[in-house]
């Protein structure tokens, strides 16, 4: 073969791998639009959930000693729910506020915040791993959800507790944030209520007068401003139908990766 | 690499071979893929929160070790900077601020020609990165599981004594982008052996573990395994770092194919076919490779 004609085939090589390139992203760009491709692509969701889960179910996130503390907490997403009945409760203190559980429970109820902290607590210091992949690291305490759980009695057929917050994510206050998790982390070990920051009441940043810590999960499942819970067996018609605000947005319901 | 003798063909001036087993050329191509997407996906990732920390968490009082951002000009303007332990350097229009598709700047850590989805969209890019992570996963197992069984890995990878001899004379034969030809050109060089070796079984894994090191629930299987690397935050930067160290050895990897005679080397990784060249004849030599190193080999 002549010099010239190894050029012109190098050319034509390297024209042909810059355009198949350029397609397969426009490809990439096309796909992602279409509601089958993500739906392929979250199967995979479903074996690192299972995967995950295959060891130890029961574990503890680890837990830290105070001076690994943040210097202060971060806030993310809503800083404050700003709705009329919100800051009606801000004003009293959460003298007013009530936490309400029911659905499939034998025997639903209210808890005050006095109520709440009376129960069987933990206090912990743990890491908090945001989606977006910052983290920061806080001291907890709460009321553990399984002694609350307990309290309420579930009935056979509940698989997921909902979390329903008084933020809403529309500037028009409509959109509630909510989350849901599944009976393995409703129960586990770290699992609380926590109504306190670093040894002070929770900021109402951070989610006053009460937000959910589930140790093993992204920052997104920790719901803040948490004011009902509701046992459910399905997320059917809750919000969108995946069990939580992000999940509706298109997150991963299992956000422990 | 196969057996030679079994299925050599002779052409003009050499012979054809079969170098490449199928199964290494799909693993290879699927390879190709899922890296780039996960590179891709991954740098979206990333600009959900364009910086690094090391430690356990990125609020513990000190700087991010990494920083892609924006900074003010004197004329109320944005421009891209990027921040490496303290040092600042002027990346605009690529990182830290870059225009968009639509010719509009936009504060973001890597431009979108370089991420997946080329729009800000984390959900979508975590979906992407998960699903080829799994791809890269099984890819990388079948293929360590293949090579032990065929012995590839024994008879094709592992640097023989003749090899470990010959180290320095390789460096500075890559030096001088000289390489093996004619029979010697069949066999993995002891630096590309090191190369491959490194990438297989020390990036690609710590890649992966460091990945694995940011799930908070993987976090629990081993209590306080990822503070042997020092923490959430500095598994994140080495899987970073890990993720460029790839870019690196497949920048490197394509120059090679490249001096060392594209055609024959692409071919060879789609078709099998590979071209010895037993004689050297006029406007056939492979690029800038002198025959002289057979010797040193």
């Amino acid at each position: 073969m002549k010099r010239s004609d190894r050029r012109k085939r190098r050319r034509f090589l390297a024209r042909a791998l810059g355009l198949a390139g350029v397609g397969a992203l426009a490809g990439c760009e096309k796909l992602s639009q279409t509601t089958w491709f993500p739906a392929v692509l979250g199967k995979a969701d479903v074996l690192s959930e299972g995967a995950a889960k295959l060891v130890r179910r029961k574990a503890l996130a680890q837990e830290f000693s105070p001076e690994d503390r943040s210097p202060t907490f971060r806030s993310n997403g809503t800083a404050d729910p700003g709705t009329d009945d919100y800051q009606a409760l801000v004003a009293d203190g959460f003298a007013g506020y009530r936490l309400v559980v029911d659905g499939l429970v034998e025997s639903p109820r209210q808890w005050t915040l006095p109520e709440l902290r009376a129960m069987p607590s933990r206090s912990q210091i743990t890491r908090h791993d945001c989606v977006e992949g910052w983290s920061a690291i806080g001291q907890w305490k709460g009321a553990r959800l399984s002694a609350v759980l307990a309290a309420v009695r579930p009935k056979p057929e509940a698989r997921y507790v909902v979390f329903h917050c008084a933020d809403p994510m529309e500037s028009d206050g409509t959109d509630l944030y909510y989350e849901s998790i599944d009976f393995d982390d409703a129960y586990h070990e770290q699992t609380i209520l926590a109504y306190e920051l670093n040894g002070q009441p929770l900021p109402v940043k951070n989610g006053a007068p009460l937000r959910l810590r589930v140790e093993r999960q992204l920052g997104y499942k920790h719901a803040k401003y948490v004011m009902r819970l509701e046992l459910v067996s399905s997320f059917a018609g809750i919000g969108g139908g995946n069990g939580g605000y992000w999940e509706d947005q298109g997150y991963q319901w299992y956000a422990g990766i | 690499m196969e057996n030679a003798e079994a299925s050599a063909v002779p052409v003009a001036g050499g012979y054809v071979y079969r170098r490449h087993a199928l199964a290494v050329r799909i693993m290879h191509w699927i390879n190709v893929v899922a890296l780039t997407i996960l590179l891709m996906s991954g740098l979206g990732i990333f600009n959900a929160h364009p910086a690094l920390y090391w430690g356990q968490s990125s609020y513990n009082g000190k700087p991010p070790v990494l920083e892609l951002t924006a900074a003010d000009t004197p004329d109320g303007d944005k421009r891209g900077v990027t921040r490496i332990l303290g040092h600042e350097f002027a990346t605009d229009g690529v990182l830290g601020v870059s225009a968009q598709p639509n010719g509009q700047r936009a504060i973001r850590g890597f431009p979108w020609w370089m991420t997946i989805p080329d729009m800000q969209w984390l959900s979508m890019s975590r979906a992407w990165h998960f699903f080829f992570a799994w791809v890269l996963v099984l890819n990388g197992l079948a293929y360590v599981g293949y090579s032990l069984v065929t012995r590839h890995l024994s008879r094709d990878l592992a640097p023989t004594r003749f090899d470990l001899a010959g180290i320095r004379q390789s460096i500075v034969d890559h030096l001088h982008f000289r390489h093996p030809a004619g029979e010697a050109s069949k066999r993995y060089n002891v630096l590309q052996k090191f190369a491959y070796l490194a990438v297989i079984f020390v990036l690609l894994p710590l890649t992966i573990l460091m990945g694995l090191g940011m799930s908070p629930w993987l976090n629990t299987v081993l209590p306080g395994w990822v503070g042997w690397f020092g923490g959430r935050q500095s598994a994140r930067t080495i899987h970073f770092v890990c993720a460029w160290l790839i870019v690196a050895f497949v920048l490197v990897h394509v120059f090679e194919v490249i001096i060392t005679g594209l055609f024959n080397n692409l071919r060879s990784m789609i078709t099998g076919r590979y071209r010895v060249r037993t004689q050297m004849s006029e406007g056939n030599a492979p690029g800038p490779v002198s025959g002289g190193n057979d010797e040193a080999q």
